[in-house]
């Protein structure tokens, strides 16, 4: 495609640390990836891993006075951290937009659909009455909405929460963004309701060429949907790769870890899931070393004593893992 | 929206029935009697005997209340005891002065209240937060009356920018009538201020964390649109519960203030017939007031319905 | 970092607020302590007033009226020739009187029908509720103010009345803390081990019930001592001419070009006094571990 040397968003080394009543909390702590036009990049994780901290950071929609963030941030050659406020105002909603977890809470419960989505088109291509209304009629089609002009006038409690999520879903699609983020958007939804809105992003995502970035702690949601993967452990990524390569050849033990914790299909039945034990540490005071290292079966005094790097494990560079015993075997889990 | 409506008039009529009964039962079933409170306790038997009657004092109960209620719902509250005027009348007179002080001193209140309350949430904890926290826990502590004194000394006496007592309608000359209303109704604002602020302060605090204020900034909304049209409404439900009960504190505010600016309003009337023991008057202003009172808090329920789309089902 | 800016959202509540962890602070400091000082001195003067070498309150002298202050008047006197220092210390009295018998008469009441409403439930919960609603229906400030019409001004009455009046809040505090402690284990427990109700009450919910329930009565003795400032400054508690702190203001207020100390006087100490009990109740609040309590 057109430029497609450049990825769409660089993020460097970035670090987001939130000031609480008990000292700083790492939530992000030297985050590195990219992400290219087209692409969808998966980002996986236990709660608590600093994933939604990464998604509101990358916007910049985190309180200033309670966060301090380092780094850098570059979309389309421009560093969104010292972006001023109006032109960042600009960027979100229009280049980039965001859905979030659960659309019960992330639709304002006092305003009508329609007005939801038309102050987007309102803010950034200045639309506004009928031209406003009739491209939201469109954009509540584009994402599958049954009567979508009804819809105009309804309130988020009088739609079912897939539609919600349809609806929150039209209004990051308005201004056709280059870059969707989509924090765990199927995690509040009924299973029934999950693929097909996976489906529903995937598709507007090749329609648009549109970069994307989908957050779940599900790792099946992100086999069927990334090109990339990037697995997050206590605000660092511990392990990147193409898709492919990451579930075939999974290097860090937490990535072992996370895939045996899921059900597997060709498991013979009543095999007991592997639950991880223990739980991720205390992100105030982070211990010295690897970060699983209190959780993982292999550890050993370097990896308590000395944090490791990111290193890259195969030719090209491309599927990178941080982990002083990284698991041996080629296809340790298919 | 309608059935919401509906059973809310049904209750309002219940609740006015109860209100009505009990102005009635209040002044027929205390202690005492109203002839003897009239007259004195000098007085003599015959002379009690005949004011009872007079006043109808020796029917049944049952009887007295039928016929109150009957003179209420047509408006016909008595006379009183005093100056033979009817009250409704005198109440019809004075309570255009006390209607305009509520509205001027609720108004003003919201006025202050919200806009402090709003940037308060959003900078919550800064410089001005705490400084606004800090004229709050002085304010609530100084009584509406002591507020009044406070402001007429200042204001009125030393530097006569505005008159310290009287009153010209509003119909006569608008200026000069708000001139007069300024200090009270000021005065019971800055009283009603503190509560006001704190209940949207937390409110909006609270809504500011909501995912939904995180998607409006994802959409590139200003942070005044966001505080405005986003966050503000969804916070307003119990101050708008809380300013409608606040009209109790505004009742009690507007005693104390007309008596003090010398504001000829029902208020001062009121107080004015307590000592005088003139009863009817006391028992139509008792049941006029809260009747009002009621009907602004149901007032506050259809404006919650219009809030809270939620409410409406 | 400094370019991102100042939106609202993910704001937690102020430092000086109320969500810090509660138990930070283990001094109660200076904010805590001059308040409860000046309670104390307001206390102590106004319980041994009449042993106190105090010229009388009520007694005009004629040679001293309106005297600015100075040093046989402290605080001056009034257009009668009466001191006011004494007529302040006196009319605490009333102050605190009515002050703190009117809540412990709403407290006992309403803590004994919140905590059987919200111990038993069901229709008792409901009969409570309603009755506590049609107390409320009414502007409370007008029922004072008929009854005293009708049965004449007196400080018992007032008592009776606001106490009466500060039920309903009383009563939904003491029912809110009941359901949360009823559902804790010891209570569970109490009951399996066959206590009965009476014993759950009085010995498992009662103390934890009480703390919360003390510390919401603070308030509310704050906000009487003003509504008996309210009436006695409209003339409708102690008759004159004794001396309470609303009716010196009254009576000071018809001079107040000229003689602004008169009624600013008792404005001041009432203001201190009620600004002070606030302050110690909220010290209490933060300081006092109150998770799981509702206020």
């Amino acid at each position: 495609m057109m430029d497609a040397g450049l990825p769409l968003l660089e993020v460097t080394d970035l670090a987001t640390h939130f000031h609480t009543q008990r000292g700083l909390l790492r939530a992000v702590d030297g985050v590195s990836f990219s992400v290219r036009r087209g692409q969808t990049l998966g980002i996986v994780g236990e709660s608590g891993s600093g994933k939604s901290a990464l998604a509101r950071t990358i916007i910049r929609i985190l309180s200033k006075r309670h966060t301090t963030t380092t780094g850098r941030i570059t979309f389309e050659g421009r560093d969104l951290l010292t972006v001023s406020e109006p032109d960042m105002r600009d960027i979100r909603g229009r280049d980039i937009a965001m859905v979030f977890q659960d659309p019960t809470s992330s639709l304002n419960p006092v305003k009508q659909v329609g007005v939801q989505i038309e102050e987007v088109l309102a803010r950034h291509l200045g639309l506004r009455g009928r031209a406003a209304q009739t491209r939201a009629i469109e954009l509540l089609t584009s994402v599958g909405m049954p009567l979508p002009q009804e819809r105009l006038h309804q309130y988020p409690h009088q739609l079912s929460g897939g539609m919600r999520q349809r609806v929150a879903i039209a209004i990051a699609l308005a201004c056709e963004p280059k870059l969707l983020i989509a924090d765990e958007p199927t995690t509040a939804l009924d299973v029934t309701i999950q693929a097909q809105i996976l489906d529903l992003l995937h598709r507007r995502q090749k329609a648009h060429h549109m970069a994307m970035i989908l957050i779940s702690h599900d790792l099946g949601v992100v086999a069927g949907y990334t090109d990339t993967v990037a697995v997050m452990y206590a605000g660092q990524i511990v392990e990147q790769a193409s898709t492919r390569s990451l579930f075939r050849n999974c290097r860090m033990p937490y990535t072992a870890a996370l895939m045996r914790s899921a059900p597997n299909l060709s498991d013979p039945p009543h095999t007991r899931l592997r639950a991880i034990t223990g739980r991720p540490p205390d992100m105030v005071l982070p211990p010295p070393g690897c970060r699983f290292e209190p959780r993982c079966d292999d550890a050993t005094d370097i990896c308590r004593n000395r944090r490791p790097a990111l290193s890259a494990s195969d030719a090209d560079g491309t599927h990178r893992y941080a982990c002083w015993h990284p698991v041996a075997s080629p296809g340790a889990s298919a | 929206m309608t059935s919401y409506v509906l059973r809310k008039l049904l209750r309002l009529g219940l609740v006015l029935l109860v209100v009505a009964a009990a102005s009635f039962l209040l002044m027929n079933l205390l202690p005492g009697d109203v002839a003897l409170a009239l007259l004195g306790n000098e007085a003599t038997p015959e002379a009690v005997a005949q004011v009872r009657a007079e006043l109808g004092l020796d029917q049944p109960l049952l009887m007295r209340y039928l016929h109150w209620l009957g003179g209420f719902l047509c408006g016909d509250l008595g006379r009183s005891y005093i100056t033979q005027v009817p009250v409704m009348e005198s109440i019809l007179d004075r309570l255009p002065v006390t209607i305009e002080l509520m509205l001027l001193s609720q108004g003003l209140a919201l006025l202050i209240a919200v806009p402090t309350g709003v940037l308060c949430a959003y900078k919550a904890g800064s410089r001005i937060d705490q400084l606004a926290n800090a004229v709050g826990l002085f304010l609530l502590a100084a009584p509406v009356f002591i507020l009044a004194i406070l402001l007429m000394f200042l204001f009125a006496l030393k530097l006569r920018w505005l008159p310290s007592t009287g009153y010209v309608p509003f119909m006569t000359d608008p200026v000069r009538n708000l001139a007069h209303l300024a200090l009270p109704a000021l005065a019971i604002a800055l009283a009603e201020w503190p509560s006001l602020f704190a209940v949207l302060r937390g409110d909006m605090i609270k809504t500011l964390q909501q995912d939904y204020i995180a998607l409006a900034k994802a959409k590139g909304l200003g942070p005044a649109f966001i505080l405005f049209r986003h966050a503000l409404r969804p916070s307003s439900f119990t101050l708008v519960t809380l300013s409608g009960l606040q009209i109790a504190a505004t009742i009690a505010g507007a005693l104390v203030v007309e008596t003090i600016f010398g504001l000829p309003g029902i208020g001062r009337m009121l107080t004015g017939a307590v000592y005088n023991r003139d009863m009817m008057l006391v028992q139509g202003c008792v049941a006029v007031i809260s009747v009002g009172y009621v009907l602004i808090n149901f007032g506050v329920d259809l404006i919650y319905a219009l809030l809270d789309p939620r409410v409406r089902q | 970092m400094n370019a991102l800016a100042d939106d609202p959202g993910h704001e937690t509540a102020s430092p000086v607020g109320a969500t810090i962890p509660m138990r930070v602070r283990d001094r109660l400091g200076l904010r805590f302590w001059l308040p409860a000082a000046w309670i104390t001195m307001v206390v102590v003067l106004a319980a041994t007033a009449s042993l106190l070498p105090l010229p009388s309150p009520i007694e005009t002298d004629f040679t001293a009226l309106s005297n600015w202050p100075d040093r046989a008047h402290w605080f001056g006197t009034d257009q009668l020739g009466r001191d006011i220092l004494s007529r302040a210390i006196f009319g605490a009295r009333i102050s605190l009187t009515v002050g703190l018998l009117a809540p412990a008469l709403g407290l006992g009441i309403g803590m004994l029908l919140g905590m059987t409403a919200g111990y038993f439930r069901g229709r008792v919960e409901i009969v409570i509720g309603a009755a506590m609603d049609a107390v409320m229906a009414f502007p409370g400030i007008l029922v004072v103010l008929a009854v005293t019409a009708y049965v004449g001004a007196s400080v018992p009455l007032l008592v009776i009345l606001l106490g009466v009046l500060t039920v309903p809040t009383f009563m939904r505090v003491a029912r809110a803390n009941t359901l949360v402690f009823a559902q804790h284990d010891f209570v569970l427990a109490a009951r399996a081990m066959g206590a009965t109700h009476w014993r759950v009450l009085s010995l498992e919910l009662l103390p934890n019930v009480m703390i919360p329930i003390l510390i919401y009565a603070l308030l509310v003795v704050s906000r009487i001592i003003v509504v008996e400032g309210v009436l006695s400054f409209l003339g409708l508690s102690l008759p004159a001419p004794w001396p309470t702190w609303g009716n010196m203001i009254a009576d000071g207020q018809v001079e107040l070009a000229t003689l602004p100390y008169i009624p600013f006087i008792p404005a001041a100490l009432m203001f201190l006094t009620v600004l002070s009990i606030n302050l110690i109740g909220e010290r209490l609040r933060a300081r006092t571990d109150l998770r799981g309590s509702v206020l």
